[in-house]
């Protein structure tokens, strides 16, 4: 087996701020396979949208990554000069945002952005590149492409304008795609239709995703490998499938038993008492051992190794293996 | 069985965009100025037992928060009547009763950040002499405490707290009025899931010791299926489908129920499962200009020609919940 397509390794994020060092991602290595679709999930403040923006060189300072490496295709971007990075991003790996409205610019034709966008990498007339944007939004089912081109933003629909992003984000046919929450402000309907038009786009073009999301039950119809994140750190990794089958760390079984579907009608839900701790100040030991009802002397003192296997976990007193 | 408490009788809510000066003069002057409005509500009528929590669910821009707002005496509507009791919430436009309290969605816009929380609980009730300034201090520390907060962060303010907190100090707000009527608007959506049990299971605990009625808006299916007794479906301004929430979940008669309901996202636990996703085609009409007949007849696969020339009334189904659609049973 080859080298994988993205390798992280020890990474850290750090914002230092007038209140102290906040670590936003602590320690976080996975790996992406050609053409895979990796689920990143977590509550607000876990750091998952920071290791998003990690990978592709977007923490503004007061942010850096303190620590780690990242190799993509042979290529170490941490330390990457700044034209190198600009030259990979959007060509090679592409982001796609929660908000569409933030990342589209109200004042430009989304014909004009998409040109933009094709003509940032290459160097292709401008009538070919209109040409391009227009097959990108058939792509992503946007009806009658041609004469959209000249709508501006605020003209779209929120789905709507959520497919123009995708399309921008696939029109150089990048090697990853990285998408931060992109279905959370649209309805149940148009995230059906968006989530089934990502997975054929990313079947089809071989492209590589990260979905980064809250929300288990859209990863989990998508995703073939599941991290989990808490306060910075990767708690859990595997199969998708197998950690919601058998989660081995308790934060991942406390998420899946907050869900209202997991207990009748009417019945407490089973819930994690408190809430994330700062990430300013994060315990010294285990970050959920203040959450977490198996938590002992030691969860308090020392952070868990990683314990690999099927599916790999950092927790003193891992939940059992099920049969 | 116990009785209606509260009733919505043929609600209308249209909002009109407010005339040009050029506009006004013109629609003086006795010219025809086209106005259009926003078809918000269209003729919804439901009732609410007391005691019951009814969940109305819909996706955005179908007229759930404004119905909510209609119910809780904030806005007037167009035509029709709310009413609490038998007797009507608003009158001319003035909330006549205090017995109907609303949890809004975000509780960072509904907080004012430079009222310390105790004076944000306790504002209401001494306004209506419900307790007096003197005991207010007791007062709001039992409801701080009913709601998993400490008696004594009633001096700080709403930016010391996290999200879920704040959400406590809006529920111990509206249930410091002694409402009998609670409306919940989407009092979940902006929280986390681990957050978002906890708020849930506290909304059980009060439901349970106060015996309210409640009121319970939502878009996540899933949320509404844990709380409600009964659940209503709206899109477009009306209510497609009402009946006893297990009616609803395991045998959806609207189309648009069914689509709803094969749209929410399942976890799957097998391996290498390919999930078959069954998105509903197109997009929710604009408000603006709503299709003529069945609302839903531009996205509906079973549509025919009857769907478009007539629209459905609401009507009894062989498993019991009321459905507005020609061609179910």
């Amino acid at each position: 087996m080859s080298e994988p397509l993205l390798q992280v390794a020890g990474l850290s994020t750090q914002f230092h701020t007038q209140a102290g060092v906040v670590k936003a991602v602590s320690d976080v290595s996975f790996s992406l396979e050609r053409g895979q679709i990796l689920g990143l999930v977590g509550e607000s403040g876990s750091g998952k949208s920071v290791t998003g923006f990690s990978l592709l060189g977007l923490v503004d300072p007061p942010g850096r990554i303190a620590e780690g490496s990242i190799r993509f295709d042979g290529q170490e971007l941490v330390g990457m000069p700044q034209p190198d990075l600009r030259a990979l991003r959007g060509k090679r790996i592409a982001m796609v945002f929660q908000d569409p409205m933030m990342t589209l610019n109200p004042v430009l034709s989304v014909g004009t952005q998409m040109t933009l966008a094709v003509r940032a990498h290459d160097k292709v007339s401008k009538q070919m590149a209109r040409d391009r944007a227009v097959e990108a939004l058939t792509r992503v089912g946007i009806p009658d492409a041609g004469h959209r081109l000249d709508a501006y933003p605020h003209q779209f629909s929120g789905g709507m304008r959520q497919r123009v992003a995708i399309a921008i984000a696939m029109i150089h046919s990048p090697d990853i795609i990285i998408a931060d929450e992109p279905t959370t402000a649209l309805d149940v309907s148009i995230q059906a239709q968006i989530l089934h038009e990502m997975r054929e786009l990313a079947k089809d073009s071989g492209t590589a995703l990260i979905w980064i999301s809250h929300d288990l039950a859209t990863v989990s119809s998508l995703a073939e490998r599941l991290l989990v994140m808490y306060a910075g750190t990767i708690v859990e990794e595997g199969p998708t499938a197998r950690v919601l089958r058998n989660p081995r760390h308790p934060y991942t079984r406390g998420l899946l038993d907050s869900l209202p579907a997991t207990a009748p009608p009417g019945q407490n839900l089973q819930q994690i008492p408190g809430s994330m701790p700062s990430l300013l100040a994060l315990p010294p030991g285990c970050a959920f051992a203040p959450r977490c009802s198996f938590a002992s002397e030691v969860c308090n003192g020392d952070v868990p190794y990683l314990v690999t296997g099927p599916s790999a976990f950092r927790c003193h007193h891992p939940i059992g293996e099920a049969k | 069985m116990s009785e209606t408490f509260l009733s919505l009788d043929a609600i209308i809510k249209r909002f009109s965009p407010s005339l040009s000066v050029g506009d006004q003069i013109a629609a003086r002057l006795g010219a025809k100025v086209e106005t259009r409005s926003v078809h918000a509500v269209d003729d919804v009528s439901l009732s609410i037992l007391r005691g019951e929590t009814l969940g109305l669910v819909g996706e955005s821009g179908c007229g759930k928060s404004t119905l909510g707002r209609i119910a809780a005496g904030i806005l007037p509507a167009t035509s029709g009547t709310a009413s609490l009791g038998g007797e009507a919430v608003m009158i001319n436009g003035r909330k006549t009763t205090t017995e109907v309290q609303t949890v809004f969605q975000d509780p960072f816009a509904s907080l004012d950040p430079r009222m310390p929380i105790g004076d944000i609980i306790a504002e209401g009730p001494i306004t209506h002499n419900l307790i007096t300034r003197s005991d207010a201090k007791s007062y709001v520390g039992g409801w701080l405490e009913r709601v998993g907060l400490d008696a004594g962060f009633a001096e700080r303010y709403p930016h010391q707290f996290s999200g879920g907190q704040r959400q406590r100090v809006a529920i111990a707000r509206a249930l410091a009025m002694q409402p009998q009527l609670l409306i919940c608007d989407e009092p979940v959506a902006s929280l986390d899931v681990s957050i978002q049990a906890q708020i849930i299971n506290l909304f059980l605990k009060l439901r349970r010791e106060l015996q309210i009625t409640c009121l319970f808006i939502s878009h996540d299916l899933s949320v509404v299926r844990h709380v409600s007794d009964r659940v209503a479906i709206m899109y477009l301004g009306r209510i497609v489908e009402i009946g006893e929430t297990e009616t609803v979940y395991s045998s959806p008669s609207h189309p648009y129920t069914r689509a709803l309901l094969d749209s929410v996202p399942k976890l799957v636990l097998e391996d290498d499962a390919l999930v078959e996703l069954r998105p509903i085609v197109g997009e929710i009409p604009s408000p603006l200009d709503p299709p003529a007949g069945c609302s839903f007849n531009p996205r509906c696969p079973m549509a025919r020609d009857r769907c478009i020339k007539e629209e459905p009334q609401l009507r009894a189904m062989g498993t019991g919940q009321q459905t507005a659609c020609h061609f179910s049973d």
